[in-house]
């Protein structure tokens, strides 16, 4: 976990030591205005029984990962490189036809939006018993009692006889519990969450991610969350990328990531942040600007344009590009500020008024 | 669901109600107020008034407007024996629905029309199969190959038939494969009980004709569908499930993008029931279209009216057929 991971070079070859290795992923779409880089050299190790927490604007690559790593972006469209690795097994090389088998099975994934991505025109347990029966050679009558049994489990009231509801018969949090169900059906090693809880409301929100721990502890699946918002990674995750622009501009362990983290970019999400729990002081601070074209980057760190420390490094900001440099054991960060003075600056100025 | 249908048919009857209120207004009443009485039509060179105002007796012409479209009407729903012949005095009957006695064929319109509509439904079927089957073909195809060969070249087929005017193709067909080729004797409708063979030979360019024309459109329209629902966000899922692609394109992609196709599709045939007009009259196939098309120089009224019922008739029946199915394959849309 020391080895910068920017520059090719110092990518780890080898045989994978976690169950999940992303390597230097990079995922660009050739458009008419250019490539539009979406995922720039990204690394991360997920292991079973942990959380990942992906945070990040729109557009900063998150979607984009979690789909690469099952394979579902279109190669005519997409150009994929770097290396997954899934339980030792590489799969960026691999045809679409050959990660058939690990998708929904080994490794499966709950979508943002449950109303738009449950079929409309078929039952949830028609849905759930395909997406067990796919990867399982039973009768329908056992993938149904399977079905009743996973939306059981996810807490879905009345199970065997909602089974044969439609997905519009559903309000939006037992949805996502038909999602989760659906996604756990084959006892998949990695779930990937992608903004599991943005559609729903607060209270569903707590029971939601409540039921993916309990199910990460029965299962010991490894979890990759993505998500905008922070509160949720404190809530469930163990170890945090925050990505800017198809990179990760700092990683760690949560408690790395909220009691001393180093990138301006993350001071900026925690800033933005509602608090509830202390004396409100004023308005939010929102980071000023737009997140950067991701044709046209902007010379130097990606973040310079939007970061308001920038004066305080001098012109590295605005020409070089800089590399995500270890700080601790598990902490990476990328950025200009030296490590002291950036943590004077959290400690001194920013803390205080969060 | 029952109710629902019970519902709609009132509608309908409301709807083909209202139809024959304006036609019959259009037909019987305003030219008599404007002095060109239809009794003119039945009467020989030069009538006498007398002659006219006794023919206009027997057609009922000179009672009120209301009783008369209530005759009308009434003889549709159960009947009714007209007073005249055409010329003089003396009964025929006219057993429901009745539309009258064509001017031209004294004969009832509905027995005409009975007897023309075989042939406009073996019209209908065959192109509808043709253009069903190749639209809905080429659109698949070509979404799931979008930007490859198979699209460009079905790109190539759509702009062609939707540019090209169904009466120069239907003619250069008639051209090409009768009078050049010789491959099919010049047209001559046969029934198919009569034989299938002929039946199909008289048919095959008609079919060609609307089904390759319509086909375009089709094409089309399940071309952009598909586009549109492989980007869904459920097809996503359905391949992140691992289903094998054939599975997502057959019962996920398919199932909802072809929805809409139903609509329409079943209006076009409706539509095509009342009459293929231009190609019964290309290819000298006697049907409903072709009917119509002699009887409005001939000013033959009551077959005009009749058809004009009876194609309202298919529009509207098509409708609910097509709401209650669509009810059928998606369950979102409730009947209430």
């Amino acid at each position: 976990m020391t080895q910068t991971i920017d520059a090719s070079a110092s990518v780890p070859s080898g045989p994978p030591t976690s169950f999940l290795e992303v390597r230097d992923l990079r995922v660009a779409f050739p458009t008419d205005d250019g490539l539009v880089k979406s995922v720039d050299g990204l690394s991360f190790k997920v292991e079973r029984g942990k959380t990942m927490g992906i945070v990040g604007e729109s557009g900063s690559g998150k979607s984009v990962t979690s789909q690469a790593i099952l394979g579902l972006h279109n190669s005519t469209r997409a150009q994929v490189s770097g290396q997954i690795w899934l339980d030792g097994e590489e799969l960026v090389g691999k045809s679409s036809e050959e990660i058939r088998p690990l998708r929904g099975n080994k490794m499966a994934m709950i979508f943002q939006d449950p109303l738009s991505s449950l079929h409309p025109f078929y039952t949830i347990g028609d849905q759930i018993v395909e997406a067990y029966r796919v990867h399982n050679k039973v009768s329908k009558d056992v993938a149904k009692k399977r079905a009743v049994e996973m939306l059981d489990r996810v807490g879905i009231p009345n199970a065997g006889k909602r089974v044969d509801d439609y997905p519009h018969q559903f309000s939006g949090g037992m949805r996502q519990r038909v999602m989760i169900a659906m996604a756990l059906v084959c006892d998949p090693q990695l779930l990937i969450a992608d903004e599991p809880t943005t559609a729903l409301d607060v209270t569903v929100q707590a029971q939601i991610l409540d039921l993916m721990r309990d199910l990460q502890k029965e299962f010991n699946s490894a979890i990759i969350l993505i998500t905008h918002d922070l509160g949720v990674v404190a809530e469930i995750a163990d170890d945090v990328t925050v990505m800017y622009g198809g990179r990760a501009v700092e990683q760690g362990s949560v408690r790395d990531l909220f009691y001393s983290p180093q990138m301006p970019y993350t001071w900026g999400l925690l800033a933005s942040m509602p608090r509830l729990d202390r004396d409100r002081k004023g308005r939010l601070d929102p980071i000023p600007g737009n997140p950067p074209s991701l044709i046209n980057l902007p010379n130097g760190c990606v973040f310079s344009p939007r970061c308001v420390y920038r004066d305080r490094v001098g012109a590295a900001c605005v020409t070089d590009r800089p590399d995500l440099t270890p700080v601790s054991d598990t902490h990476r960060v990328r950025c200009h500020i030296p490590a002291e003075q950036s943590q004077r600056i959290w400690l001194d100025e920013l803390k205080p008024n969060l | 669901m029952v109710r629902y249908i019970i519902r709609r048919l009132l509608g309908a009857i409301a709807v083909l109600f209202i139809v024959s209120l304006v036609t019959f207004g259009l037909f019987m009443v305003v030219p008599v107020m404007t002095g060109a009485s239809p009794a003119y039509l039945y009467a020989g060179k030069n009538p006498t008034p007398e002659l006219i105002a006794n023919i206009e007796h027997g057609l009922g012409l000179d009672k009120p407007i209301p009783e008369q479209f209530y005759m009308y009407m009434k003889g549709i729903v159960a009947g009714r024996t007209d007073l005249t012949d055409g010329t003089a005095d003396g009964s025929r009957p006219c057993p429901a629905p009745c539309f009258g006695y064509s001017f031209r064929y004294q004969s009832p319109v509905w027995d005409i029309i009975k007897d023309r509509f075989p042939v406009t439904l073996s019209i209908t079927v065959g192109a509808a199969i043709i253009w069903l089957s190749v639209g809905i073909g080429v659109g698949v195809v070509s979404a799931l190959r979008r930007g490859g060969f198979a699209d460009r070249a079905s790109m190539v087929f759509i702009l062609l038939f939707l540019s090209l005017p169904s009466y120069l193709f239907a003619i250069l067909l008639l051209y090409v494969f009768v009078y050049g080729l010789k491959w099919l004797p010049p047209t001559n409708y046969v029934p198919l009980t009569e034989s299938p063979y002929k039946w199909f030979q008289a048919l095959i360019l008609a079919w060609i004709t609307i089904g390759f024309g319509s086909a375009a459109l089709y094409a089309r329209l399940t071309r952009a569908n598909m586009l549109e629902t492989m980007s869904e966000d459920y097809i996503r899922t359905a391949v992140a499930k691992g289903l094998p692609r054939k599975t997502v394109v057959r019962k996920h992609a398919m199932r909802a993008a072809l929805t809409p196709i139903l609509t329409i599709a079943g209006l076009d045939i409706a539509f095509l029931l009342g009459g293929a007009i231009f190609v019964e009259k290309v290819f000298s196939l006697p049907g409903l279209g072709l009917l119509f098309v002699e009887a409005i120089p001939k000013q033959d009224l009551p077959v005009i009216m009749g058809l004009t019922i009876v194609s309202s008739l298919f529009i509207v029946v098509a409708n609910i057929i097509v709401d209650v199915l669509y009810s059928a394959v998606d369950p979102r849309v409730r009947l209430s």
